[in-house]
């Protein structure tokens, strides 16, 4: 199996490193989306036709609004449509209306909760969360993936690709390490066999939520070192919420419950803010980051975008000064 | 298993067949469990429960349509004894590190409850004290005994046992607070030669329930069959069954019955009644206070293919899933999901009518029109069952289906 491991994540860089589309959005909601049909349709998730088309329109209609209200001239259909996809992966009813009502919330709360210019939870995790607390009929079921072996390492293959892109492979790597790491000293601990380890760490919705919702750019600390804090808090919450409370869904009630630290995260640790920009027509865009803080590196406006999330990433590095962790963690991506 | 606000109640109901004094279960529990919190069940409720949750066919013609049969339940974790020799001496047990935290005779049975410092201290405990344990037991018991849980330890005490007059053993019950929904299933495999089946009936206030440790996958319902399979079903089902497994490659857990205890359409038996559910564990159900409209004790009330039961709020989940070792790395963790829908396995059988292609023109398109359904009939049990397609044509009388022509056999002929 470690084979296997080490082969997806060589196999994970080789595809990180080909040109998608200019935006990563492109290449996350095209991974998403694969995730999404391949689940309803060869997993028969509980998921109405219905319920995915009205989650995607209210998920627009809102961001419509709300980018009306906000005064912005384009309407940011990208980040909309992840969210919907995200709350097709992840939330299940028994009603038409709930998703709608989840997306309503996912989306507003970009623009409700928001402190020092970024929006304070990840939207599809504050709309799933929304739901499970407020609303009848709702659930998320963990185990609709499976743990499979093959269909784990695909996620992380799409994941990895998706996580070089937007610059936040260092948090999904760090998290898997956190999370895995206290994971295998339980299983040793208790003297469980180590196939426990592999089942729980081969677990589909692990996997997505590692490299498609804790790694979101947009809520995620935007220095390394805030990233590396956060990631040990959400895998830390999230292990004793479930192995001593034995919780539902420990995994998105940590990453709500981290979320409001964020900011604290950003401000010890200084760092330009992320955001989601491309110009130009050319397959040559642009990623900019706005700077927030006064010490920062005026150099980092421009990014070159083939590997622009590398770069950034090296760049960050520099510009924190410290040693970055997740060059040594890009070959463990996922592997038990 | 009843569960509801960290309160479960579990009900064991095993098949076991052999000599009642080789039989010993021990399970994992999360507390000493005191006298009154054990109880010996109706096997005839358990029964029920199975008779009402069964995958069932339905025959459209006939009013009469359910029939079912499926083999009762078995939850593992039996381990056999050798002699029954009295408890070993607690300083001996003291020794091992194991504590007897108490011991009760309830029913025919007698129970130790046991909680362990090492597990191979409860191994020779257990050893020494007539159950043969299997080798490897020691490395199953040992995560249990870190985790903090006690063991309930039960075997038959013959002359309790000869006093009930019956040939079997009736369901043991216990019930405990515990946040942890869950069923170990890892001492079952310590001693299994091959994949072992379990049934797991689970009753909830509100919705169906699923692992969250492993996939849930509906079972194939709602098809049409050959007519045949009613002379047969449980063989039939335990082919669609096997084949389902095969499948899923012996991963992931079946459900085959969700339903609000209320009602049932059609009904393999009548919903539980009060009494019943509360001899099962169903402790929130309220005598004095019946849901509002129902005026009093349940009283069914019989359609032909309906049941209504005046018993809001009990939700059934009936679970199947043949584990192994290696398929099967942990115990099974569950949680209440808030889905309300109903679910059931039935098949369905079309009797054809019975009259003469000659009768009238419309009864010559009937006829052309069954031959394809039956066709279909027999294909669907094929891709259910995995049986040979020609054999089932033959059991349906039909002429063996051809391979259709390859596309290009007519081309230029």
């Amino acid at each position: 199996m470690t084979s296997n491991a080490a082969g997806f994540a060589g196999w994970a860089r080789q595809l990180g490193a080909i040109r998608l589309p200019n935006d990563p959005r492109i290449a996350q909601m095209a991974m998403l989306g694969t995730i999404l049909a391949a689940g309803a349709y060869l997993y028969d998730f509980a998921l109405d036709p219905r319920q995915t088309v009205l989650t995607f329109a209210a998920a627009l209609l809102t961001q419509a609004i709300t980018d009306r209200i906000n005064g912005r001239e384009a309407i940011n259909y990208r980040s909309a449509l992840i969210t919907a996809l995200s709350i097709a992966l992840l939330l299940r009813a028994d009603s038409l209306w709930v998703h709608p009502a989840a997306a309503v919330v996912a989306i507003g709360s970009k623009s409700l909760l928001r402190l020092r210019g970024k929006h304070l939870f990840n939207p599809s995790c504050c709309g799933v969360i929304v739901a499970l607390l407020a609303m009848p009929g709702v659930w998320v079921s963990p185990g609709q993936w499976g743990n499979g072996i093959a269909i784990a390492g695909w996620i992380a293959v799409a994941g990895t690709m998706a996580v070089s892109r937007a610059a936040r492979g260092d948090l999904s790597s760090a998290f898997m390490l956190f999370y895995g790491g206290a994971m295998l000293a339980r299983v040793l601990w208790l003297g469980q066999r180590l196939a426990v380890f592999a089942h729980r760490m081969a677990s589909g919705s692990l996997l997505l939520f590692a490299f498609f919702m804790i790694s979101d750019p947009r809520t995620s600390p935007d220095d390394w070192r805030g990233r590396l804090v956060h990631s040990a808090i959400v895998a830390g919450l999230a292990f004793v919420l479930g192995a001593h409370f034995y919780a539902n869904n420990p995994l998105l009630w940590a990453l709500f419950l981290a979320a409001p630290a964020v900011p604290l995260w950003d401000t010890i640790f200084k760092a330009p803010q992320f955001e989601w920009k491309v110009k130009g027509e050319s397959d040559v865009s642009e990623i900019q980051t706005s700077l927030v803080c006064d010490d920062c590196d005026k150099s980092l406006r421009r990014i070159a975008p083939a590997d622009s999330g590398a770069r950034l990433l090296r760049l960050l590095r520099r510009q924190g000064g410290g040693h970055a962790p997740q060059q040594n963690l890009e070959g463990r991506v996922g592997s038990p | 298993m009843v569960h509801h606000d960290d309160k479960t109640v579990i009900s064991i109901m095993s098949d076991y067949q052999g000599d009642l004094s080789q039989f010993a279960m021990v399970v994992p529990v999360p507390t000493v469990l005191q006298r009154g919190q054990i109880h010996i069940g109706d096997p005839g409720v358990v029964k029920h429960l199975d008779d009402y949750s069964a995958p069932r066919l339905v025959e459209y013609d006939d009013p009469n349509p359910c029939q079912m049969f499926y083999p009762g339940a078995e939850a593992g974790m039996r381990m056999s004894r050798m002699a029954a020799p009295a408890l070993a001496e607690r300083k001996s047990a003291n020794a091992l590190g194991v504590k007897i935290e108490a011991q009760y005779t309830v029913g025919e049975y007698d129970i130790v409850i046991l909680s362990a410092r090492q597990s191979d201290g409860l191994e020779t405990w257990l050893n020494e004290n007539g159950y043969r344990i299997p080798s490897g037991a020691s490395a199953a018991l040992a995560p249990y005994i870190r985790d903090g849980m006690k063991f309930f330890v039960a075997r038959v005490n013959l002359k309790e046992q000869a006093k009930t007059g019956l040939d079997y053993l009736r369901p043991i019950q216990f019930a405990f607070e515990s946040p942890k929904f869950m069923l170990p299933i890892r001492l079952g495999m310590v001693n299994a030669a091959g994949p072992q089946d379990l049934v797991i009936y689970l009753l909830t206030e509100n919705g169906r329930v699923e692992t969250t440790n492993y996939r849930t996958i509906e079972m194939p319902t709602g098809i049409d069959v050959p007519q045949f399979v009613r002379d047969d079903f449980s063989k039939t089902y335990s082919a669609i069954f096997d084949r389902q497994v095969k499948l899923n490659d012996l991963r992931g857990i079946f459900t085959e019955y969700v339903w609000n205890m209320n009602w049932c359409d059609p009904c393999a038996a009548p919903p539980l009644s009060h009494e019943e559910l509360k001899q099962l564990g169903v402790f929130w159900l309220d005598e004095q206070n019946p849901p509002p409209g129902w005026g009093g004790a349940p009283r069914p009330m019989y359609r032909p293919q309906m049941f209504i039961a005046a018993t809001a709020g009990v939700v059934l989940t009936r679970l199947h899933v043949r584990y192994t070792a290696a398929t099967f790395p942990e115990d099974l963790f569950f949680q209440e999901t808030g889905d309300s829908n109903n679910f059931q396995v039935r098949y369905v059988l079309h009797r054809p009518w019975d009259g003469s292609p000659q009768a009238c023109a419309a009864a010559a398109t009937y006829f052309q029109e069954l031959d394809q359904r039956r066709a279909t009939e027999a294909r669907n049990l094929a891709d259910l069952t995995g049986w040979d397609i020609a054999d089932i044509d033959r059991r349906m009388g039909l002429n063996p289906s051809k391979p259709s022509p390859a596309w290009w056999q007519n081309l230029w002929h």
